[in-house]
């Protein structure tokens, strides 16, 4: 259903326990123990207040469409998917994360839409071997 | 301590052109440093400090000396991408003002448009912090931009026709540039009419890809008064970052808000005084929030700036970008600041077309957004005064 290229991401070891949860068709954030915010891009630490640790936290994967373009024009393998949505959605627990809303409707796509996750599988490997990262994560509207 | 005063632009100098097949990034370097040089009346043999970016070939400032054949006391090589140039002059200022330096050196090159790196692409390493986390099919700038334009319009209510009323000014000013890519003069009807390439932003939102560059020579008081060539005081610099916070971004502003405040509080000026202003133009979103940011009008009423003629010179609200601008002039290198700066100080020479020559200019404000504004970007703002000959 989404017809989006689903490129392998860069392997960042900090950030496991995120796509360890994607694998199980959840979202799960880092969660400061000290402010409490809900940190996006995941880190192993607070940049907003500092603090050194932080819990990973499965969250509602709930949110609504905080901005959104609908790209006309792309290159390489995403050419072919245009149009598409580019969005931030703003989570229900707070963070607003840069995504993509996939739907068969892109000029459908308004801000203020409610979206929920969509985990979406990694593009098989041209050499078969088994990625460090299986699952992306996408929205869609509900 | 303060720079203001402490500092004047006496040499600047763009590229005349803009496609360059037939030139490497180190020959268009040089050609801009010599112009530059030129026209302040100065040589190679007089640099002692040189700045660039990043994009500069080989070990930047080390291979650029090496190349020039400087002998300098001082580099400096601040990324902040298309605002890197605005961040230098005010590196310089300040270098200067603690006797770091006394002839400092800035240049760009860059061939997008016939070689090197595609529109919108980007040296940056794979290996960035957010890159396993941005994977959504971003091409070029225009996409990330879109996405400011679109929360804009949404809460602020903002239009396209607003927006398309900047390019239309740039294209009025464009005409009298017998260097600018683009010298038609556009209507609302024709941005609204162009492309789509990422909603809400059309073709003709969207600055022009072009080889060229351009360079800035920036010196200490006592070198500018016995050179006896007109320029442009440094009053005022600011610069800031701002980027997604950790999930809490806010696309209605711009890191201008913070870079234009300080610049304003060094020169001891305010935005009414400002007679003639270079906007950095990468999109007409780019102006739009950057005139709200630096107070030239209150938040959401950017648009209703820009409408009717408001940025035209020289009788518009705040005459701006009169050489055409990166919509419609020069984006050398995908990196609009430097030229920003170029055209602020033939206004405040008294060098500009006649046609788009603010009157009696004494009082400039260059302003440039640098990376992402919709992820994360660098602002840079200098407050520029006339310095007579």
């Amino acid at each position: 259903m989404t017809g989006l290229p689903a490129p392998l991401p860069p392997y960042n070891p900090e950030a496991a326990p995120f796509w360890a949860g994607l694998a199980e068709g959840r979202v799960v954030l880092p969660v400061c123990d000290a402010c409490g915010h809900h940190i996006w891009y995941p880190r192993s630490w607070c940049p907003v207040c500092q603090h050194e640790s932080v819990t990973w936290t499965p969250v509602s994967g709930r949110g609504t469409v905080y901005a959104r373009t609908i790209v006309h024009r792309a290159m390489g393998p995403w050419r072919d998917a245009a149009p598409y949505v580019v969005a931030y959605v703003e989570l229900d627990e707070g963070p607003r994360l840069l995504t993509n809303v996939v739907t068969d409707d892109p000029e459908s796509v308004r801000i203020g839409d409610p979206v929920e996750a969509v985990f979406v599988p990694v593009d098989p490997a041209p050499d078969g071997d088994a990625p460090p990262i299986t699952t992306l994560l996408r929205f869609r509207p509900t | 301590m303060s720079i203001r005063g402490k500092a004047v632009i006496v040499g600047a100098y763009e590229h005349p052109r803009r496609e360059i097949p037939d030139r490497t990034l180190a020959q268009i370097h040089r050609e801009v440093a010599v112009g530059a040089l030129a026209d302040a009346g100065l040589t190679l043999a007089d640099v002692d400090a040189y700045f660039c970016d990043s994009t500069t070939p080989g070990f930047g400032p080390i291979s650029m000396a090496e190349h020039l054949g400087l002998r300098v006391r001082y580099v400096d090589s601040t990324e902040t991408g298309g605002s890197s140039y605005l961040a230098h002059v005010g590196h310089a200022a300040a270098a200067i003002a603690a006797g770091k330096c006394r002839v400092a050196l800035i240049t760009l090159a860059g061939r997008p448009r016939t070689g090197g790196l595609p529109p919108g692409a980007t040296q940056r390493a794979l290996d960035t912090p957010e890159a396993g986390f941005e994977q959504v099919g971003i091409f070029g700038a225009v996409t990330n931009y879109a996405l400011a334009a679109s929360r804009h319009m949404h809460e602020l209510e903002t239009t396209s026709e607003q927006l398309a009323w900047i390019k239309v000014a740039a294209s009025e000013h464009a005409q009298h540039n017998p260097n600018a890519l683009l010298r038609d003069v556009v209507t609302v009807d024709d941005v609204l009419a162009s492309p789509m390439i990422a909603d809400p932003l059309h073709r003709l939102d969207c600055c022009v890809v072009t080889d060229g560059g351009g360079a800035l020579v920036v010196v200490h008081p006592d070198v500018a008064r016995d050179l006896g060539r007109a320029g442009a005081v440094v009053l005022g610099h600011g610069e800031a970052v701002k980027h997604t916070d950790a999930g809490r971004i806010d696309l209605t502003s711009s890191a201008g808000a913070q870079s234009g405040a300080a610049a304003f509080a060094e020169a001891g000026v305010t935005p009414a005084d400002i007679q003639y202003a270079s906007i950095y133009d990468s999109f007409t979103i780019t102006v739009l929030m950057a005139l709200e940011d630096l107070g030239f009008c209150e938040r959401g009423r950017g648009g209703a700036f820009v409408e009717d003629g408001g940025l035209r010179s020289p009788d518009g609200r705040l005459p701006f970008n009169t050489d055409g601008g990166g919509l419609c002039s020069n984006h050398p290198g995908n990196r609009g600041g430097m030229t920003k700066v170029i055209e602020a100080v033939r206004q405040l020479r008294g060098e500009a077309h006649p046609a788009v020559q603010v009157p009696g200019c004494e009082l400039a404000l260059a302003h440039g957004t640098g990376g992402a504004l919709s992820t994360r970007h660098g602002s840079a703002t200098l407050v520029l005064g006339a310095w007579a000959a």
